[in-house]
């Protein structure tokens, strides 16, 4: 007992899994509540990560009950230990204590969702299997109530062999006081007997043992038996030793003859639960629930269909209209900032650094976060209530046409407002050539970050004339969604047909019934996904903020600064009042678009200005287009810089100044072609390094990235190449 | 026992039906399999996407998703209504 001091450490300070007094994992199929459950218990002591080398997230929290300390872990939600997607293989090798980096689990919660014992029942018995301590929360027995089912709890507990059986209520927190003490009790508890449902594998799994080089649990024989030498069982193999290795296809061959090992496992096991559930399970009369309506009238095909883009486009009226206001007060007060920060500092390169560089930078990882907030409250939320399956479920048709699946659809949406999280949000497409194929139409869609470019040019070179019912401009604006749109189905299309060419996905979707989702639990998961995205995307951001501006800034120009302070002086002599301080303004833009054009950006500008002079860019466009290249929202700043300058100032407003910008001899620059070609360019090129980091993130592999970069970046130069040589002829 | 041609994907919206038999040889229907579309068990297709493709049963109580393409692969044997 000295350890009760170091127990006093506040328990998120622990270093999980080294002073925990036993681990638990925690397992369940998916949808059965084991989330929440596992947030109910952690609370927000809970820790988010990796397993190694895979996106799949492990959450660890810890549960303190006296004097104890327990760590849990929620693993992916599986419905069996034949692993089929990597979400199962993942809890399966933890389970099995094979995952690298984590010892074998010290006791199974098993989390039975009382709406779905069928399929609930299926797992529990495999677990069984394992002899490890376990312990059974029966979770939504209200739920399962007013759908009629009442369950009889002993009598379950008997057909599982006397396996503790908890009955909780996650939503109130009925039940988890007592769950929490048995959980605790866990590592001393006594395994119950194996249920033997099927004598012959029993039988089989012993002929097995018998020539076995070192001993095998029950359940891992099993595993070998069923799933076969698969390279997830290279450890049981091992133990199982040569001669036994030689037996293992014998054994096979005459338990399953020509059926398939896990057709004829789920038939066994799939008969015991139905005898379980005819003696643990009775119907009692349904309350008529508003809920129950409600799903019957939606789940019927047109008005599911029509409720699905209702659904869509309230998350998309909320992610732009509401977040506007918050990001445009975010973008004033970081103007704002900088301006005091410039005034208290004075001019120079450390004050620099800290507004245009820092400053700016932070703002603008901190302007998105309104919208990804948002973003990923609605689709926590979705997920929570069961309705993300069922989007996927009726898009699945349309979105089979152009070689993707059902659940391609929310990670597209997401992506118009940002990429990033579209992408993060891919992880729940089971098929890797699937989600690969969305990860790479997902850049296409119109990002938040392309509007205002999109807004600029649009203003300033398309006639606002009326075209039937619609304005021009927004007829423009609209054309270059649809182009996304398009564009990244096409995208999407190409690599199924090509490079990731494959077998149709399988597409077997539990749809899980409405629930309401539980605030502590959603709270949860914005908290962690929004981390997620600033470490993800806020770090890269911030670097190439900092980045841009160190390129804009330096080298320092030695004959600006006196040029500037000569012309001052002049203007002093013949100008006073405001009509000064406007020469004084007039004098810095100057100076500051002179310092641009010396610049390293400004330099790399004149220097690429030949490549980009086909597509009618000078270098100042190429500039800003180069600057663009890490995040595309510092184009207008750059533009904004570069263009205050010579007698093209005199027009005021940027978009003013971009009409009035001229080749030296004397032509427009932004021609109409020109425009088109420009706004083409930017629809299609990546110019956002944290996109391109998520994409590396997720795919495990700097491949996907690159060729991302590549294949957008000259589908926008061909584009914007094509629009300007085909209109200026 | 008639099972004749009916399969899952014959089902109209609102039938039930006992799966009679499985032809278990592609790997995607051994995965239903697992989710607890065996031999004996009872479904009710609940709802269809528009154009009946993907359907949605009722197996036990959960909702499952599965396309045409795959439903053909379980005969069943309809069970009348109000049983």
């Amino acid at each position: 007992m000295t350890k009760r001091s170091e127990i006093r450490i506040p328990a998120n300070e622990i270093p999980f899994a080294k002073r925990s007094d036993a681990s638990i994992a925690v397992v369940g199929n998916p949808n059965s509540g084991k989330s929440t459950l596992f947030n109910r218990l952690t609370g927000l002591k809970q820790r988010i990560g990796n397993y190694p080398g895979v996106t799949v997230e492990r959450h660890i929290g810890l549960l303190k009950v006296d004097d104890k300390v327990i760590e849990l872990v929620d693993l992916p939600g599986t419905h069996s230990l034949s692993a089929h997607s990597l979400e199962e293989h993942i809890a399966v090798d933890v389970i099995f204590g094979r995952m690298q980096g984590m010892q074998k689990p010290d006791g199974i919660l098993v989390v039975l969702d009382a709406t779905n014992l069928y399929q609930g029942l299926f797992l529990v018995q495999q677990l069984i299997d394992l002899k490890l301590p376990m312990v059974v929360a029966l979770t939504m027995t209200d739920a399962a109530e007013r759908s009629g089912v009442g369950i009889d709890i002993e009598r379950l507990r008997q057909a599982l062999g006397g396996v503790p059986i908890y009955p909780i209520v996650a939503t109130t927190g009925a039940g988890l006081p007592q769950l929490r003490l048995a959980i605790a009790d866990m590592p001393s508890l006594v395994p119950t007997e194996r249920i033997v449902v099927w004598p012959e594998l029993t039988e089989a799994a012993r002929e097995l043992s018998h020539d076995a080089r070192e001993p095998l649990r029950f359940a891992e024989l099993e595993r070998l038996l069923i799933d076969g030498p698969i390279d997830a069982n290279r450890e049981f193999l091992e133990k199982l030793g040569g001669n036994a290795r030689g037996k293992l296809e014998a054994v096979r061959d005459s338990l399953f003859g020509i059926e398939p090992p896990i057709a004829k496992d789920a038939r066994i096991r799939y008969a015991w639960v139905r005898k379980v559930l005819a003696e643990v399970q009775h119907s009692a009369p349904p309350f008529y629930s508003w809920r129950v309506q409600i799903a019957a009238f939606i789940n019927r095909p047109v008005p599911g269909t029509i409720g699905l883009f209702l659904v869509m486009a309230i998350v998309f009226q909320a992610v732009f209209a509401w977040a506007t206001p918050i990001m445009d007060l975010i973008d004033a007060g970081a103007a704002v900032l900088g301006a005091s920060v410039t005034q208290a500092l004075g001019e120079g390169a450390f004050s620099s650094l800290i507004a245009d560089g820092i400053i700016a930078g932070v703002g603008s990882v901190v302007i998105f976060l309104p919208q990804i907030l948002i973003l990923f409250l609605f689709i926590i939320l979705l997920e929570d209530s069961g309705y993300l399956a069922r989007a996927a479920y009726l898009m699945d048709r349309a979105m089979r046409s152009v070689g993707l699946s059902g659940q391609s659809i929310i990670p597209m949406i997401s992506s118009f407002a940002c990429a990033v999280p579209g992408i993060m949000a891919t992880r729940v497409i089971p098929n890797r050539r699937d989600r690969i194929a969305t990860i790479m139409a997902a850049p296409f869609m119109t990002c938040s970050a392309r509007l205002p470019v999109y807004a600029l040019l649009i203003a300033a070179f398309v006639p606002a004339r009326q075209v039937g019912f619609m304005n021009l401009q927004g007829l423009v604006l609209f054309g270059l969604y649809l182009f996304g749109i398009v564009a990244g189905i096409l995208t999407a299309l190409l690599i199924r047909k090509t490079a990731l060419r494959g077998p149709k996905p399988s597409f077997a979707l539990m749809l899980p019934e409405f629930r309401r989702p539980n605030l502590q639990t959603v709270f949860i998961q914005l908290l962690g996904r929004a981390k997620v995205f600033l470490y993800r995307a806020g770090t890269v951001i911030f670097t190439v903020a900092v980045i841009v501006w160190a390129l804009a800034y330096f080298p320092r120009s030695e004959s600006i600064a006196p040029a500037v302070e000569r012309q001052q002086t002049i203007a002093a002599y013949t100008l006073s009042g405001e009509e000064l301080a406007a020469e004084y303004q007039r004098i810095e833009n100057v100076a500051a678009a002179a310092q641009m054009e010396q610049s390293w950006l400004g330099r790399a500008g004149h220097f690429v200005e030949p490549a980009f002079a086909p597509l009618g860019w000078d270098w100042r466009v190429s500039s800003a287009v180069i600057a663009g290249f890490p995040a595309r929202e510092v184009v207008i700043a750059v533009l904004g810089t570069v263009y205050a300058v010579g007698d093209e100032a005199n027009e005021g407003t940027l978009s003013g100044r971009l009409k009035a910008s001229t080749w030296p001899d004397g032509r427009k620059v932004f021609t109409l072609p020109m425009v088109i070609g420009l706004l083409i360019f930017y629809a299609c090129c990546l110019q956002c390094a944290a996109t391109l980091a998520v994409i590396r993130r997720e795919t495990n592999s700097w491949r996907w990235p690159v060729f991302a970069w590549l294949y957008m970046t000259s589908i926008g130069y061909l584009g914007a190449l094509l629009a300007f040589q085909l209109g200026s002829a | 026992m008639e099972i004749n041609g009916n399969t899952l994907a014959t089902l109209k919206r609102g039938e039930k039906g006992i799966i009679r038999f499985v032809d278990a040889a592609d790997p995607q229907v051994q995965r239903l399999m697992v989710l607890g579309l065996v031999e004996g068990a009872e479904v009710e297709h609940a709802s269809s996407a528009i154009g009946g493709d993907p359907m949605e049963f009722r197996l036990f109580g959960c909702g499952i998703s599965l396309r045409q393409e795959h439903a053909k692969y379980f005969k069943v044997s309809p069970v009348a209504a109000g049983d």
